[in-house]
């Protein structure tokens, strides 16, 4: 029988690690090599880390942190941010990093996804694929480090990806983000049924739920970000992961 | 040897490292490299095949496609070097995901042969009628021991490991099948044969679990 992962998603902003709100309103959460080392604690099932900063500011990866973080990770770690090149993608792996997750680099190029793929395996490579529902409600391709290459739909995002080599598509709510008010399980069922390779949902979640609404719609694995480090109305920082028994219990007839 | 454990091959004034993790730049070495040493046992990385000479025990790491990894291994000289310490000083080994999958004859998804220390072949998942499975099988499932083995028990409760492959040993003989896990259908999951062990999944990303069966091959 295969768990679906659940996979905590943090993210690397201002100072440390942050927490957005529909991909605005950044909150500091805490310092990054302990959160992780605390997920690692947890066994979590693999941990997702995001720059969201770096392609904004036009610059690389931070490789020191990622070395320190992927050295407290005895689960698989994805990390994505300011990867531009290939050799960006390489020292990564070397530095322990499991799999890439790549978004602009896609958007200037969609080739990197081959080059990397050809080179450690398409399961190395995750492209995040961010959508925000317009005024109409229409589903629409976001860039969240605000490039103009959205030009395709979201749908044409996903294909390209796959016809491209990706190991897995890293689907994101942007509307949902930080709102801990349930996933977008029509955007989950549209996307998965586009999507051959395993789909990643995230945006949303905001109990065990929504994690089994996200792959029942679809999804292969869930990620979250505020519902395993803030807890109570008022958003106090505390990291938690659910038991092994109770993710399991969501699956079980 | 230089901080990271690096040989190259050459005298060595202190008692040889318990494990040689051979990169032949198939493989995710430093992570494999960081859970040995979190249970407490000495790993060198070889570079250089040289450097398997005289080795105590030999990990093949490997992730990616079958022929580009026999490309590798052909290309990097690995594969005399890699055949003395398996099959005439019969050290243990342990092949690790593709690691596994090359100790096999064949593969269906290239057209190189393997080393072959294992009379099996390697073929695609069958995910059976099941519905909704995608490739890779990517994720942590539940294995189990075939046989009596000393690295994965059958009586500390459940086994929990992270698998990431398109792809499944068959082996010849029964006996020779190490574990299996289920995804669609049972599959093998891991092979042995005297001194010659390898698993599909990955014990370097599999935290307690993983560290066990590291743990196990260090006594081996």
């Amino acid at each position: 029988m295969l768990s679906h992962r659940v996979i905590p998603c943090l993210l690397l902003g201002e100072g440390g690690l942050v927490k957005t709100l529909k991909f605005a309103k950044p909150k500091y959460v805490g310092d990054p090599i302990n959160a992780v080392k605390i997920f690692n604690d947890k066994e979590v099932d693999e941990l997702m880390v995001l720059d969201i900063l770096a392609t904004r500011q036009g610059r690389a990866p931070d490789f020191a942190l990622i070395e320190q973080l992927a050295g407290e990770c005895f689960m698989p770690l994805c990390y994505g941010g300011g990867i531009r090149t290939f050799e960006d993608a390489l020292t990564l792996f070397k530095l322990g990093v499991e799999k890439v997750c790549l978004q602009s680099a896609v958007l200037r190029s969609p080739d990197i996804i081959r080059r990397i793929a050809d080179h450690a395996g398409e399961q190395a490579v995750m492209v995040s694929i961010d959508v925000k529902r317009n005024w109409l409600g229409k589903p629409v391709l976001h860039s969240a480090a605000g490039l103009a290459g959205g030009t395709g739909s979201w749908r044409d995002a996903i294909r390209q990806a796959i016809a491209h080599g990706a190991g897995e598509i890293l689907l994101n709510a942007v509307d949902r983000d930080g709102t801990l008010n349930g996933v977008d399980t029509a955007l989950i069922r549209e996307a998965s049924a586009l999507a051959d390779i395993p789909l990643v949902a995230v945006g949303g979640v905001g109990s065990l739920a929504d994690i089994k609404a996200a792959t029942d719609a679809g999804a292969s694995a869930v990620a979250a970000g505020a519902f395993f480090v803030f807890q109570g109305p008022h958003r106090a920082v505390l990291i938690t992961y659910p038991r092994p028994e109770e993710l399991r219990r969501l699956w079980s007839d | 040897m230089n901080e990271r454990g690096n040989s190259t091959g050459g005298d060595r004034p202190e008692p040889r490292a318990d494990v040689t993790i051979v990169d032949a730049g198939i493989g995710n070495i430093r992570s494999v490299q960081r859970m040995f040493e979190a249970v407490e046992g000495r790993a060198e990385i070889a570079t250089d095949p040289a450097a398997l000479a005289g080795c105590r025990r030999l990990v093949l790491p490997g992730v990616g496609a079958f022929d580009a990894g026999m490309t590798a291994l052909k290309g990097g000289g690995w594969i005399d070097a890699l055949n003395a310490v398996a099959l005439e000083e019969r050290r243990p080994v342990l092949g690790i995901c593709l690691g596994m999958q090359l100790l096999c004859r064949r593969s269906e998804e290239g057209g190189m042969p393997g080393l072959g220390w294992i009379e099996a072949d390697v073929v695609k998942l069958d995910l059976g009628d099941k519905a909704g499975l995608k490739i890779p099988h990517m994720g942590w499932t539940v294995t189990t021991a075939a046989k009596a083995n000393p690295l994965i028990p059958s009586d500390e409760g459940e086994q929990r490991f992270y698998y990431v492959h398109k792809y499944r040993a068959v082996c010849d003989r029964p006996e020779d099948v190490l574990c299996v896990a289920e995804y669609g259908t049972t599959f093998t999951s891991g092979v042995h044969r005297d001194n010659i062990r390898g698993l599909q999944f990955h014990p370097e990303k599999s935290h307690r679990f993983g560290m066990a069966v590291f743990r196990r091959f260090l006594a081996l």
